[in-house]
C-alpha cells in the first residue's frame, strides 16, 4: 500500500479532510477505501453551496461491486466538487489523495475534531 | 460450513495479485487489477480466466444419448462426436436445474460442464433420473480430474497457435479436439461467455500452473490480461448470456429466459419438462427476462423493484453491472409479460431511472 499522506486528517470511515491555505478543507477518500472498493463506477456529490454537517452523509461512491456512503469530515458549506469525477469516477481509484479528490468545503468552524492523523489512522487498518 | 476449495491455481492468482472472494465454495480470484480494465482487454485483445471450479460429469454407455435426450431439452441426437451443446436442464415444472455444456467424444462417450454451484445437486439428478429410467448408462463425476483455462478474445486463436501442432483453424466454435498446448494434453473446446471468439482448455490439474503460465507468456506481449469472475460477470452480461441462479433457475423456465432456441418441442424423445414447456409456449410465459441498458452510470443492482410510470411494482432486476464498453449501466430484470413493453424504471436512491429495453448482445462480437 502506498503511504498515508501526513498533510492531512482522516476519519474512521476512510475519507480524509485537507486544510488549504486559503483556509478552505480538501475532502476525498483514502488509498485503503479507493482499493477495497475496487473499480469506482461513479461519484455522486452534493452541490456547490450546499452545507455539510460535519460526520453526515455527503454523498455516495459506486464500485462494481457496491454503493458505498461517504461521510463529511469536516462539517461546512461546498465551495467546489471535482467535476472530473462525473465523467472520469476512476480517477479516484488513480489517485486517492490528489486528483481524486471530491470537494472543497469552507469549514463552519477552524480546526477538525474528531479526526485521527496519518500514524493513527495507518494503525487502524492493520 | 466446509473450507472453501482452491483450484490448482491458487498460488499463481495469489502472485499475480488476484483478490480472493468466495464464490460457490470456491476461493477464487474475482479481479488482479481491475475488472473494467480486464473487460475491456477481452473485448480487445484477449483474456484469460481459470474457470476449474466448473464441473464435469460423464455420461457413458450404449444408453447415453437415449437418456441425454430425455435429460436435455435441446437436441443431443444434433451432436457428433467432437461437437458441443448448450442446453439447460429442466424439471417436469419446466424450471431449470442447471445449464450446461455437452461434450460428444464418442459413440457412447459423453460429458457435461455444469456450473459450480450445481455439482452435487446435477449428479444427484442425473443419477436419480437415470435409475427412475433404467438407462444403460454410467455416470461419474469426474470434476476433480480436470481443470479448466478459458482463452477469450478476438486474439484468441492467433495466441494459441503457436502453442500446438493442432490447427486451431479446424475448430469451429461448438466443437471440440484434443490438442497439445505448450506441452499440456488438452480438450480445446472452441466455447465460452465472453461473447467474443476463444477457447476453453480442459486439461489435468497438475498441468495447470505450467499452462497458465504458457499462455499469459504467450499473449501478455499481445494484450491478454488474467481475468477474474468480475469481468466474466460483465462480459457476459453484455453478451446477453443467462447465469444460474439470476437469468435462470427452478422459477425461470428456458422460454422465459429467451432461450426457447434451446428447447427442441419437436424432437423425437419425450424430455424431462416438455409438457410444462410445450404448455407454457402455446399460452406465453406469464413473465420474461428482459435486458436493458439505462444511459447513466449508476448500477441497478440485483433485487431491485421495476415499476411502470405509475409506480406499480412489475418485476424485479436480476443482473446489474456497469457496462466497460458502453459506459453505462446494463442488466436483465424478470417482467410480467403484461408489462413487458411498458416504459419501465428503477429507482436509485430516488431517482427514477428509465429502462430502454434492447435484445442482447448489448455488444457486438469484436472483428478478428
Amino acid at each position: 500500500m502506498s503511504s498515508i499522506p501526513q498533510d492531512r486528517h482522516y476519519a474512521k470511515s476512510h475519507e480524509w479532510a485537507k486544510p488549504e491555505p486559503d483556509g478552505t478543507v480538501l475532502v476525498g477518500i483514502t488509498d485503503y477505501a479507493q482499493g477495497a472498493l475496487g473499480d469506482i463506477t461513479y461519484v455522486q456529490l452534493p452541490k456547490v453551496g450546499a452545507t455539510l454537517a460535519a460526520g453526515a452523509v455527503f454523498g455516495v461512491v459506486e464500485s462494481v461491486k457496491a454503493a458505498s456512503d461517504l461521510y463529511a469530515p469536516a462539517g461546512g458549506t461546498v465551495v467546489e466538487v471535482n467535476g472530473l469525477l462525473e465523467s472520469a469516477p476512476e480517477t479516484v481509484n488513480q489517485d486517492p489523495y490528489a486528483r481524486g479528490w471530491m470537494l472543497r468545503v469552507r469549514p463552519a468552524s477552524p480546526g477538525a475534531t474528531g479526526l485521527m492523523d496519518a500514524a493513527a489512522y495507518g494503525a487502524t487498518l492493520t | 460450513m466446509s473450507a472453501l476449495r482452491r483450484t490448482p491455481l491458487y498460488d499463481f492468482h495469489v502472485a499475480r495479485g488476484g483478490r480472493m472472494v468466495d464464490f460457490a465454495g470456491w476461493e477464487m480470484p474475482v479481479q488482479y487489477r481491475s475488472i473494467l480494465e480486464e473487460h475491456r482487454a477481452v473485448r480487445r485483445a484477449a483474456g484469460l480466466f481459470d474457470v476449474s471450479h466448473m464441473g464435469e460429469v460423464e455420461v457413458r454407455g450404449p444408453g447415453a444419448r437415449a437418456f441425454l435426450d430425455t435429460l436435455l431439452t435441446n437436441d443431443v441426437g444434433r451432436l457428433a462426436p467432437g461437437g458441443v451443446l448448450y442446453s439447460p436442464m429442466c424439471e417436469p415444472s419446466g424450471g431449470v436445474v442447471d445449464d450446461l455444456l455437452a461434450y460428444q467424444r464418442g459413440p457412447d462417450d459423453y460429458f457435461l460442464c455444469v456450473n459450480a454451484s450445481n455439482i452435487a445437486k446435477d449428479v444427484a439428478w442425473i443419477r436419480d433420473r437415470a435409475a427412475t429410467a433404467a438407462a444403460d448408462v454410467e455416470i461419474v463425476d469426474v470434476s476433480d480430474a480436470w481443470a479448466l483455462l478459458a482463452l477469450q478474445g478476438p486474439l484468441a486463436e492467433r495466441l494459441l497457435q503457436p502453442l500446438t501442432g493442432a490447427k486451431l483453424g479446424l475448430i469451429r466454435p461448438f466443437q471440440f479436439a484434443e490438442a497439445t498446448v505448450a506441452g499440456v494434453l488438452c480438450l480445446a473446446s472452441r466455447t465460452g461467455y465472453t461473447g467474443e471468439d476463444g477457447f476453453e482448455l480442459y486439461h489435468a490439474p497438475a498441468d495447470s500452473v505450467a499452462l497458465a503460465e504458457a499462455l499469459l507468456a504467450a499473449g501478455a506481449p499481445h494484450g491478454l490480461e488474467l481475468c477474474g469472475l468480475g469481468a466474466r460477470d460483465s462480459l457476459r452480461l453484455e453478451a446477453g448470456y443467462p447465469l444460474y441462479g439470476h437469468e435462470l433457475s427452478a422459477e425461470i423456465s428456458p422460454l422465459a429466459a429467451g432461450l426457447g432456441w434451446t428447447v427442441k418441442l419437436g424432437k423425437s424423445a419425450d424430455f424431462i419438462g416438455r409438457t410444462a414447456l410445450a404448455a407454457e409456449k402455446a399460452a406465453g410465459s406469464p413473465r420474461r427476462v428482459l435486458h436493458f441498458r439505462t444511459g447513466d452510470r449508476r448500477i441497478v443492482r440485483p433485487d431491485s423493484p421495476v415499476c411502470t410510470s405509475d409506480g406499480t411494482v412489475v418485476g424485479r432486476v436480476l443482473s446489474g453491472t456497469l457496462s466497460p464498453i458502453l459506459n453505462e449501466a446494463i442488466g436483465s430484470a424478470l417482467v410480467s409479460t403484461a408489462f413487458a413493453t411498458s416504459p419501465l424504471f428503477v429507482a436509485i436512491r430516488g431517482t427514477e431511472i428509465p429502462l430502454q429495453i434492447v435484445r442482447p448482445p448489448l455488444v457486438p462480437r469484436s472483428g478478428t
